[in-house]
């Protein structure tokens, strides 16, 4: 093949079309992929008395790499780290599914309400969504507390006698997780239920179908993206959730955030907490590439 | 028969219990900021002085202040790359490195903010060893909240770009328009209402963060998310329930009248576009 002079072949790099492309790409790319492998690199390092030690070493012409495997081991080796995963997967859980319990009769019967109510209705779950997150996971503290608004209004209906302890439990960190998650719920379900065609629940319901039976054959199968959206919507962030358990959990409540953030800020242990991170990224690694696949709204991957 | 689980019994109950569920705190913030006693539980009498003390609080006005700063210029770089990102992504059809792209502007919406923050950090601390800047504060905040923004700007503009005629910008092209002209004379005013929503929402995120803040915050840039938390921490404030009256009353006067805002500005073009078909007719 005939070489060709560098001058053409640097004009048709830098093109306006190309440019174009450069911009969000270097943008994007400095700030997520960038970082991400950093921290990859210094996971497999080790603290130096103040700094991270390097990877590579270059001595007599000789280039040596050496990479620190501890971290990892000692994640698997500590029952503590591998006990936190393990729960803040399983509130994960929790939280995806009351949300989806709650959510999406929420979301059916605003699908059903009237055109003019619709739109109202939608607006009213917007709202808290675009009053601040941490003020409204606040609130939960004075409703929540022994003395609280939620205790005192029971006590005063003499439902119950003496306060039920709620607060720092993890039913006050599940009601706060259902509670901040919902809107994401709610949204992509609404979004597929809308345009569910009513009359394919009418042919089932004319073929004899029970309304249970219609639900669960016709309505939930096609609305599975909005379920997959939803949920995947609601796992992820609740998997690395650090506000609401800080702020509503109780002080033995182990969810992984709180102990990267120690990691991080108490032991300043920064390959230790890269180490961490990089597994937490593992873990929810599917559920992200499945949410780049079945969001309806961000499908951006494919030409529409 | 179609509307008959809607207007059920069952179906109402559903709705306005999920709806208490959603208020009640709104409620209860609104409500204990006027609240006489020091214990935000317990309702003893009507008072503004929560009012009075916050507009004294040093600390939570610095960071009101720096917060909207922050949020203002979050919102503005989010626009403008959330514009370039959408762009590409819906225009440009297959290029190289268009998966690479995609992902990049998905993984943002996403990802925990800890690692957001985290990996961030690292890299702005080995930057700095290496280059002796940038020093920790605004500017770092908003990095990392531009970052988040472009993603959701870029959600919020694609809809819009994938909404609006292609033969508006074709007959400009055909007309002789150069590809910039097209796009500053054409697309750009059919996406403005989505730059509108996706200002606002950027604006809002990053008015609201917490820990991306914490990781990247430096002397100086205590923002009035990170004020509130570290009292939150502590336990329960009345200065912070009026803060948060204050916060909620101006937000759902701005989505409100925004929301009524797009939708005549939404059936005005979709009139004008009307019209203009009916005049080409004629």
């Amino acid at each position: 093949m005939r070489k060709q002079s560098i001058m053409p072949r640097l004009r048709r790099m830098f093109t306006v079309h190309n440019l174009v492309i450069g911009i969000p790409m270097i943008w994007l790319f400095a700030l997520t992929a960038a970082p991400l492998l950093l921290v990859l690199n210094i996971s497999l390092a080790h603290m130096d008395i103040t700094s991270v030690s390097s990877l590579w070493h270059w001595a007599d012409n000789e280039l040596t790499l050496k990479f620190n495997f501890g971290n990892y081991l000692y994640l698997g080796e500590d029952s503590l780290y591998f006990d936190t995963y393990v729960s803040s997967l399983k509130f994960a859980a929790l939280t995806t599914l009351y949300c989806l319990i709650v959510g999406y009769p929420f979301a059916y019967f605003i699908s059903r309400a009237p055109a003019h109510l619709r739109t109202m209705l939608l607006m009213l779950v917007m709202l808290p969504f675009w009053t601040s997150f941490l003020l409204r996971i606040y609130a939960w503290k004075a409703l929540l507390a022994d003395n609280g608004v939620v205790n005192n209004g029971l006590m005063g209906l003499g439902v119950i006698a003496s306060p039920i302890h709620m607060m720092h439990t993890s039913f006050s960190l599940t009601i706060g997780m259902v509670y901040a998650y919902l809107p994401f719920m709610v949204l992509p379900l609404y979004a597929t239920l809308v345009k569910l065609d009513g009359r394919m629940l009418e042919a089932a319901a004319d073929l004899g179908a029970s309304p249970f039976k219609t639900f669960w054959l016709v309505t939930v199968p096609l609305t599975k993206r909005g379920i997959i959206a939803g949920s995947l919507l609601v796992f992820i962030p609740a998997f690395g959730e650090y506000v609401i358990p800080e702020l509503l959990g109780g002080p033995r409540t182990l969810m992984i955030a709180r102990v990267l953030w120690d990691e991080f800020f108490s032991n300043n242990d920064w390959p230790m907490a890269s180490a961490v991170t990089i597994v937490m990224i593992l873990l929810i690694l599917v559920p992200m590439a499945l949410f780049n696949r079945y969001n309806d709204e961000t499908r951006l991957g494919e030409k529409s | 028969m179609r509307n008959m689980y809607g207007r059920s019994l069952f179906g109402r109950s559903w709705l306005i219990a999920v709806f208490i569920f959603l208020y009640i705190p709104i409620v209860t913030l609104v409500v204990y900021s006027f609240n006489d006693s020091r214990l935000s539980t317990v309702w003893t009498g009507f008072t503004f002085k929560w009012y009075v003390d916050a507009s004294h609080d040093r600390e939570l006005i610095d960071g009101l202040i720096i917060s909207l700063k922050l949020a203002f210029m979050s919102a503005s770089l989010s626009v403008i790359f959330g514009t370039f990102t959408a762009f590409v992504l819906v225009r440009y059809g297959r290029f190289k490195g268009r998966g690479l792209l995609a992902s990049m502007a998905n993984a943002p919406l996403v990802m925990p903010d800890v690692i957001v923050g985290i990996s961030l950090l690292l890299m702005l601390v080995a930057l700095q060893k290496w280059l002796g800047f940038p020093e920790r504060g605004i500017g770092t905040i908003l990095l990392g909240h531009a970052l988040i923004g472009t993603s959701f700007a870029t959600v919020v503009i694609i809809s819009r770009l994938r909404e609006i005629d292609l033969r508006l910008e074709e007959a400009a092209m055909d007309l002789g328009c150069k590809p910039f002209q097209v796009f500053w004379l054409v697309t750009l005013p059919l996406i403005a209402s989505a730059l509108v929503s996706a200002f606002l929402l950027t604006f809002t995120l990053s008015f609201d963060d917490v820990v991306i803040a914490a990781f990247l915050s430096g002397p100086g840039s205590t923002t009035l998310p990170l004020v509130i938390f570290s009292r939150a921490r502590l336990g329960l404030d009345p200065s912070i329930n009026a803060v948060a009256t204050v916060i909620i009353v101006v937000v759902s006067i701005g989505v409100i009248a925004s929301s009524l805002y797009q939708l005549r500005a939404e059936r005005r073009r979709q009139r004008e576009v009307a019209d203009a078909y009916a005049q080409g007719k004629s």
